[in-house]
């Protein structure tokens, strides 16, 4: 269990900034994964009265509050259509829907875990994270960065050309995921991300542009990722299990997004 | 610190310690339906409504749910006995420990979805674990409900 000396509603995101950069202080977003821990927290920070708690849609962007729960993007109408559900199913396998109702974006995304379902998710999606000093930086800059005391804001999800499908593999229903992928395709360039490796998801590009090629193109490209992504062991899955998912649920993802099966969703 | 809560329609004011849990400030007040049954936020036990969505009580600081609204079993006893006999029609209940949690996430599924799918209610369900009587059990008795609701068949 965490403790908590003082608790500290903020009224502005400077004063949450001055109070982050002292060690023993904490900014707390659902607090699920930090309740797990022992941290002995002097102050902890609570960022819910900012009205960080929004999914505003714009012209060209998703603005998602760092506060907003991993359940409001989950049922969020505009953002399920405009991902053709990757989004909710990337969020639906977690735990169960009062866990959803508590967890948030900011927290998710700003501990940058591994098995991170929306991490990996959002980083098949045209995504930035807006930092309180650091300013906009895109989310797969941001996913490899060190930890460090500035303030997560919000998520922007930019409305472009691209679509994306999400897959994961959970040993049981509700669990973590073994392995976890998204197949990505865009103007830009078509692209996998794999994630709970169990480490931190990793992109493979699609130079070759293999996924255009139908069937053998797929294979070929699912191929490429199971020899160029590193996958290890944990007490959830080897790594080798793990690769040859990840090698099966390219061909699938490939198949929804080129083929017109959506046996993934 | 102090805070104010709108507990099952009443107003309380009470001082809490920054690090206890929405849960054993519930229980502190009298509100004995809401249970630990797990340390890892993954049993549903703990389920209460705040600002009208379930939500895990264990997982929540009693210093977030400042200012909001809070109901427990105990504050829709008249819903949740309703249902009740549905899962008791059934034997849907052994031990009966998780059904406090069990009935709060079923009555917040039936105001989230007016009529759901099968797939709807698992998922929705999903985080409610039961360890002696099964799930169908609990199926037969939503369904059971909802047909009743429905003006169907009669329990
Ligand atoms: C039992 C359990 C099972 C889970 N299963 C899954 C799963 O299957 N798949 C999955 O993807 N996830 C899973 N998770 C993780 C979960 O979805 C959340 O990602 C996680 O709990 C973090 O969200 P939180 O709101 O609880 O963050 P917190 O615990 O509050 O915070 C996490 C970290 O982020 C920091 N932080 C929070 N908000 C900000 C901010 N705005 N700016 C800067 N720093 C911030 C905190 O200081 C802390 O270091 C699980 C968690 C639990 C507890
Ligand atoms: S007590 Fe198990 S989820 Fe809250
Ligand atoms: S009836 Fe015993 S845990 Fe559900």
């Amino acid at each position: 269990m965490f403790t908590i000396r003082a608790y500290a509603k903020v009224s502005s995101l400077e004063e949450a900034y001055e109070l982050n950069q002292k060690k023993m202080n904490t900014i707390i977003g659902g607090g699920l994964w930090l309740r797990m821990g022992k941290k002995n927290i002097q102050t902890a920070i609570d960022l819910s009265g900012l009205g960080l708690d929004e999914i505003k849609e714009e012209e060209d962007a998703f603005m998602i509050g760092a506060m907003a729960t991993l359940r409001q993007l989950e049922t969020h109408p505009g953002i399920d259509a405009y991902t053709g559900g990757a989004v909710k199913e990337s969020l639906r396998h977690i735990v169960g829907v009062q866990m959803r109702n508590c967890a948030t974006v900011g927290g998710s995304i700003y501990g940058r875990f591994g098995f991170s379902d929306p991490l990996c998710c959002l980083l098949g999606l045209d995504c930035e994270v807006e930092l309180y000093r650091a300013g906009r930086i895109p989310l797969a800059e941001f996913a490899k960065m060190k930890k460090d005391n500035d303030i997560l804001v919000q998520v922007i999800l930019k409305k472009t050309d691209r679509k994306a499908v999400y897959l994961s593999q959970r040993n049981s229903a509700t669990d973590f995921p073994v392995v976890s992928c998204v197949v990505s395709k865009g103007e830009k360039g078509n692209y996998a991300v794999i994630g709970a490796r169990p480490c931190l998801p990793v992109i493979v590009e699609d130079c070759e542009d293999l996924l255009e090629r139908g069937e053998e193109g797929w294979n070929a490209f699912a191929q490429k990722v199971q020899q160029e992504v590193a996958f290890a062991d944990n007490t959830r899955a080897s790594g080798a299990y793990r690769r040859h998912v990840a090698g099966v649920l390219v061909k699938r993802g490939a198949k929804a997004l080129w083929g017109g099966a959506d046996e993934c969703r | 610190m102090q805070i104010t809560i709108k507990l099952n329609g009443k107003q309380v004011t009470a001082d809490v310690a920054p690090d206890m849990n929405l849960l054993n400030f519930v229980r502190s007040q009298g509100c004995y339906s809401v249970k630990c049954g797990c340390e890892t936020s993954n049993c549903g036990l703990c389920t209460l409504w705040m600002d009208g969505k379930p939500v895990l009580s264990c997982s929540i600081l009693a210093a977030r749910a400042d200012g909001h609204e809070i109901v427990t079993m105990e504050g829709c006893q008249e819903e949740a006995a309703e249902f009740g006999a549905f899962l008791a029609d059934q034997g849907a209940e052994q031990c009966g420990f998780c059904s406090p949690g069990f009935i709060m996430n079923v009555l917040a599924l039936f105001r989230e979805y007016e009529d759901p799918t099968e797939e709807e209610i698992k998922e929705y369900l999903a985080g409610n674990l039961c360890r002696c009587s099964g799930y169908e059990g609990q199926l037969r008795a939503i369904r059971a409900y909802m047909a009743y609701k429905k003006g169907g068949e009669s329990k």
